[in-house]
């Protein structure tokens, strides 16, 4: 039960990860950026060929491949996203949809459909033995990785003046723009650090599953959805929980009912979460005004 | 901004186009290496030579067609077959003057649609017997217009069995994707590889879980015990902790992988993580883990996996064979040259059988219809068997599957051995 228990824990870990990049965009611009996955995926290619291709060490191609997403961030906003600023949000979710499918398909195009084999950037961190089973080192740099960009986040938010104004801007964007808030900009921003985070997540999730494919984001970005709404969208300690949580829900369950596909509890959690507490675990209930 | 899209499209746009390049300069180059290579050492069965008409002796041009994906994203495959029919082609012309094929080869992308109109035009070209298709899909499209034209079709890959099923005229030479699985737990079983089998299969995906349920009956057939059946879908085809920790609890001394090579690729890192060491056991589908980019081939030491074809067996055939295919197209041929080089000489050997028995036989000009009901006599025939290099002693039952006994192949420093 303990190795189930750790592995889904590590598992839960990376969907945590790639969770508070979702809701971290969705709190402040109060959209879904489907997107997200693919740019994980991105971020992953885009280290795989530093490390690979160009022969760069491990951290450089980190920092180049959060570069990458960040500026590929900003460009999704710019041009798929600002347009539709005034649009229904349906059809801000809808172009997100298809921005995630453009961007699977240009990755066809680009890397093919082989499968490429991530490095493991963290062999040198031994593993943890507890009991019988094992913490692998890429874990225990996930979980760091969880808990360090919670506090930044919240720090970021809650200290600096570019939080406020996101702050702000998520509570009432007229309002904002009154207040002399350049709200384009802090959206951009939003996007930017949405993306940069997903970037590290890539880098995690392929160094946990080192699996490179287009579709590699797409999946894991939609189970991080789950676990974002599971732990509140819009909270950030609530992304970390709820992601943490649905790996573990996610293994015990494909131990315990080994021939039902995990899948079917994955999303069951989704849900009766939605059922009862429609805000999530640690979400706000925001009364919409009449 | 813009400009950053434009530039990707066209990055995109060049990198097609090179592949695309690539593909026509192979070709290219085979058409040379054709002529140059003509006349050289026959196959070592010899069997026939010039004999006078009449006399048991099969003569005439026959127009065999090839379908298969030349271009697209399956490509590698199409190609793989042309090469290796090429090969086998100017091999039959080059053994006796009388009897000559002439092959037309049609590329279907791998569309269905494509596939049957790539048919049509074989049909409007003369053509009298079918290679093809090399991939499922269409298979299943163009055999339903072949078995209702009565045109002869062997394919050399399509492997699921609904491409033969309730169609006479239509023959595998591939395994058929169950047979793997009797044929998996028949070789595990003779070769005493193990007493406690796990199997991990995907159970979103036809192959695997075909291939898994002919495994498992064959398995109890065979008093063999599997101890663990886990599965995944594509959608959880990243953490396999779960199935390895119930395949090592239960004992497992065998793991039976009836999958792809990618999630097997993570199977193998996964279990090497956790200290799980049993002998892995895979399939067709476990062909290509050495060629991942990046993959640790030290993690695939010692993965046993079944496969028609391995081309450093050491037989003079296939020696042979992965000679001639390096010299044409530059690399070491895949199983899918290796079907493909087998199609012609199973068709060759089939109509030689009939002249044989039926004192001669001229094909040119003779109806696909009428080539299709000899051909089918001949395969259906027990008496007939094909030595090729995907298999000897090769047999076809009425379904149209074949029977041939798999070559086993262990992953040993890097690279594949035969056991």
């Amino acid at each position: 039960m303990l190795t189930y228990l750790i592995n889904g824990i590590s598992l839960g870990s990376v969907y945590a990860i790639i969770a508070l990049g979702y809701t971290m965009v969705y709190g402040i611009a109060k959209m879904l950026n489907f997107a997200h996955g693919d740019i994980i995926m991105v971020g992953g290619y885009a280290s795989f060929c530093a490390m690979s291709y160009l022969g760069w060490p491990p951290a450089v191609a980190v920092l180049f491949s959060i570069g990458v997403c960040t500026v590929l961030g900003i460009v999704i906003e710019r041009l798929a996203y600002k347009p539709l600023r005034s649009a229904t949000s349906l059809a801000v979710l809808i172009t997100a949809i298809g921005v995630s499918y453009f961007l699977q398909n240009v990755a066809l195009l680009v890397w093919t459909s082989n499968p490429k084999v991530y490095p493991n950037i963290f062999e040198k961190i031994p593993p943890i033995t507890v009991g019988e089973a094992q913490i692998s080192g890429v874990t225990m740099v996930t979980i760091l990785a969880n808990i360090v960009i919670m506090i930044a986040l919240t720090l970021f938010t809650g200290k600096t003046r570019m939080g406020k104004a996101m702050r702000a801007v998520s509570e009432d964007k007229g309002a904002a723009t009154l207040m002399g808030i350049n709200v384009n900009f802090t959206i951009s921003m939003t996007f930017a650090i949405g993306s940069g985070l997903a970037a590290i997540a890539g880098v995690l999730l392929c160094t946990a599953y080192p699996n490179l494919v287009p579709t590699t984001g797409a999946m894991p970005g939609i189970k991080a959805f789950v676990a974002a709404v599971f732990g509140g969208i819009g909270s950030i300690p609530g992304a970390m929980i709820g992601g943490i949580l649905l790996g573990v829900i996610e293994i015990v369950a494909r131990a315990l009912v080994p021939d039902v596909p995990s899948d079917i509890f994955v999303f069951a959690v989704l849900i009766i979460v939605l059922l009862v507490k429609p805000s999530g675990l640690l979400g706000k209930t925001v009364r919409e005004k009449v | 901004m813009r400009k950053k899209m434009l530039g990707m499209f066209l990055a995109g746009v060049l990198a097609m186009t090179a592949l695309t390049a690539c593909g026509e300069t192979a070709n290219g180059n085979n058409g040379a290496a054709t002529t140059g290579d003509q006349n050289q050492d026959q196959p070592a069965d010899g069997q026939t030579s010039a004999e006078p008409a009449g006399d048991g002796a099969l003569t005439g041009t026959l127009n065999l067609g090839v379908i298969g994906p030349m271009t697209g994203a399956a490509a590698l495959y199409g190609n793989a077959v042309k090469n290796g029919a090429e090969i086998a082609v100017e091999e039959i012309n080059a053994i006796d003057p009388a009897f000559q094929i002439s092959l037309d080869v049609q590329d279907d992308v791998h569309d269905p649609e494509i596939s049957v109109n790539a048919y049509q035009t074989l049909k409007d070209n003369k053509v009298q017997v079918i290679v093809g298709t090399v991939t499922t899909s269409p298979c299943l499209a163009v055999s339903a217009e072949a078995n209702s034209d009565r045109v002869f079709m062997l394919t050399p890959s399509a492997s699921s069995p609904s491409v033969t099923e309730g169609k006479d005229n239509i023959f595998q030479l591939c395994f058929s994707d169950p047979n793997q699985g009797s044929a998996s737990a028949q070789y595990i079983s003779d070769n005493k590889l193990a007493t406690k089998v796990a199997v991990i299969y995907n159970n979103g995906d036809a192959y695997s879980t075909g291939i898994y349920q002919t495994f498992k009956s064959k398995a109890s057939e065979l008093g063999l015990e599997v101890v663990s059946e886990t599965t995944f879908t594509d959608d959880t085809a990243t953490d396999f902790t779960v199935q390895l920790k119930a395949a090592q609890d239960a004992g497992a001394d065998l793991l039976f992988l009836p999958i792809y090579y990618q999630p097997a690729s993570l199977i193998l890192k996964q279990a090497s993580d956790m200290g799980f060491s049993p002998k892995m056991f895979g399939v067709d589908g476990m062909d290509g883990i050495l060629t991942m980019e990046g993959f640790d081939t030290k993690l695939a030491e010692g993965v046993i996996l079944l496969t028609p074809f391995s081309a450093d067996a050491e037989d003079e055939a296939t020696a042979n064979f992965v000679k001639k295919f390096n010299d044409k197209v530059g690399e070491t041929p895949s199983q899918f040259a290796a079907d493909g080089y087998d199609c012609p000489y199973a068709i060759y050997r089939a109509l030689e059988f009939y002249a044989a028995k039926n004192g001669g036989l001229d094909v040119t000009d003779m109806s696909y219809a009428d080539l299709c009901e000899i051909l089918i006599s001949v395969f259906t025939d027990p008496s007939f068997s094909v030595d090729g290099i995907t298999g000897q002693g090769m047999v076809w039952d009425a379904n149209g599957e074949v029977n041939k006994a798999p070559k086993a192949v262990v992953i040993e420093n890097g690279v594949y051995v035969g056991m």
